[in-house]
């Protein structure tokens, strides 16, 4: 089995246009459609459940608690983490990558360290390490990316040199599909004395992840992106380093005791878990993770470069295309391109027309597009969701465009 | 969408009429989208009087910016720098032939005017710059 068919449970999926047009929804880069369950789990929980955690004495409110508490545990067994501690709910991946860099950063870090990125990270993973850097005057330095997409391992090596504190890297990126080798990068970071934070914003939708085997120091990730609702994220950290890190956000959850002056802090997660939480979104994430659960990582990983793989062989007969990134080889379901005779954002507007969803612009990575030359892309992402006829589709569309420009 | 792409427009994007730049120019203006990285910058030849007497715009974009950055600079030319301060999005709109547009494609539309309102006004960058 290597095309799900799973068209059904999502509902926005079934919406047509004024011609007809079903919905053909090819931006799951940016966020994921989600499934019928997801929806009703969230739904379930205000109609049933509905109380805030981690107070009440009444039923319903231990049955939030629970419901909530239960999801971190799915998310450890997720990503294969060694404990729930390690699981810290955030508001998305940004948060989480901030909540490194102001906690954890801002402890650690000293005048002159080097912080290590790459020139493909999402502005998630590089305008945090900015802001610490003109804060404590700190080094940045990247990993470049090569013609082909693939990041230089090479250059890499060199740039370990330097000793850095911190390399931080996605482990796809969002607009070439690359997929660093982030299990011997992050043994090289080590090797070389550094932390390594992993951003798996594209990664965990996508792939099965074993966290513990990949031995990311902090691993970041958005709910949205993996079926599940927005205003949930989730920031995995090592227990030790979760536990010498300040909190971040202050306020009630994160306390264990508080006196006019001071406060002793929770305990990990906890103590980064200020204020009321996305609960409804939380139960929902958890709804999300149980149904690729249900139809397996390892099918979803099979479906996705089938299609990838077709997509790209598809593009490359249009006139005037060009593929950024890796055209072969292990690579994610993102595909940005450019085509020689309209601007991204026209072809993005008259796929509309089609009722054909992509996404035009830099993808929140500017300085990628400066690195290869060109304003902006179109980028096609697919999921589980997405056929070979959605394929079809975007080849018909882009010749619409063809005829309109060329 | 059809409506967008009217003839108008795609023949404004693909023979621009003031597509270039002036060298010398009296005033030389220059702004970006930053949705999606546009880049526009508009050339003016100006008269002791403060009349534009010659225009130009450069830079790279979509139909829509670049369309409405040739009608713009064309409407401009022969007008006086006081009357071009008065120029509003209606007037944009109405170059283009267009009644309605998103809220991210008016961006696009209205950048020729950003860049030349920006200029004549000397609105700062709302940018902050970090090494």
């Amino acid at each position: 089995m290597t095309q799900l068919n799973v068209l059904e449970d999502f509902p926005i999926l079934k919406q047509t246009d004024k011609n007809g047009n079903r919905l053909c929804y090819l931006d799951s880069a940016a966020t994921s459609q989600k499934p019928e369950p997801v929806l009703r789990a969230m739904d379930d929980y205000y109609h049933t459940i509905n109380a805030n955690i981690h107070r009440g004495i009444y039923h319903i409110a231990e049955e939030a608690t629970a419901a909530h508490e239960n999801v971190r545990e799915k998310v450890r067994a997720f990503i294969n983490a060694g404990a729930a501690s390690e699981i810290v709910f955030t508001r998305n991946a940004t948060e989480s990558i901030n909540l490194v860099a102001y906690s954890w950063g801002r402890q650690t870090l000293q005048k002159g360290d080097v912080v290590l990125l790459t020139e493909m990270e999402h502005h998630a993973n590089l305008i945090p390490w900015q802001l610490l850097a003109a804060e404590k005057e700190l080094r940045l330095e990247f990993i470049p990316v090569k013609e082909d997409g693939q990041l230089d391992l090479e250059a890499y090596a060199g740039l370990l040199d330097m000793r850095p504190k911190l390399v931080s890297i996605s482990g796809m990126s969002n607009v070439l599909g690359t997929i660093p080798p982030t299990k011997q990068m992050a043994a090289d970071a080590h090797q070389a004395g550094a932390l390594f934070l992993l951003d798996g914003a594209q990664m965990v939708p996508h792939q099965k992840v074993d966290i513990r085997d990949i031995d990311a120091d902090f691993f970041a990730f958005s709910s949205h992106k993996m079926l599940g609702p927005t205003g949930i994220g989730v920031l995995y950290g090592k227990q030790a380093l979760l536990e010498a890190m300040p909190p971040f956000f202050g306020g009630g959850e994160m306390i264990k005791k508080v006196y006019l002056r001071s406060f002793i802090a929770n305990d990990v997660p906890w103590k980064f878990e200020a204020g009321t939480p996305a609960i409804a979104e939380a139960i929902g994430l958890g709804a999300a993770i149980d149904y690729l659960n249900a139809i397996g990582m390892d099918h979803v990983s099979a479906h996705e470069e089938n299609l990838t793989e077709y997509a790209i062989r598809s593009l490359l007969t249009a006139p005037g295309l060009k593929i950024l990134g890796p055209l072969n080889g292990k690579r994610g379901s993102a595909v940005s391109f450019t085509v020689d005779y309209a601007h991204p954002h026209d072809v993005a507007q008259i796929l509309d027309s089609e009722n054909i969803c992509v996404r035009a612009g830099h993808h929140c990575a500017m300085p990628l597009h400066d690195r290869f030359a060109i304003p902006a892309t179109t980028r096609a992402s697919f999921y589980i969701y997405n056929t070979r006829d959605d394929v079809d589709r975007l080849l018909t569309g882009l010749e619409k465009v063809h005829r309109l420009f060329g | 969408m059809d409506d967008i792409y009217r003839e108008i427009i795609l023949e404004h994007y693909k023979n621009p009429s003031y597509k270039g730049e002036l060298n010398p120019a009296d005033m030389s203006f220059e702004d970006e989208n930053p949705l999606c990285g546009d880049h526009l910058r508009i050339d003016l030849r100006v008269d002791e009087a403060g009349t534009v007497t010659d225009a130009r715009f450069s830079g790279h974009g979509c139909a829509i910016s670049q369309a409405s950055a040739d009608l713009v600079v064309e409407s401009i030319i022969g007008k006086n720098v006081e009357e071009l301060k008065k120029m509003t999005k209606e007037d944009v709109l109405d170059l283009l032939g267009i009644e309605e547009l998103g809220p991210v494609r008016l961006k696009c539309a209205l950048l020729s005017l950003k860049v030349l309102k920006g200029g004549l006004y000397g609105v700062p960058e709302g940018h902050s710059e970090f090494e």
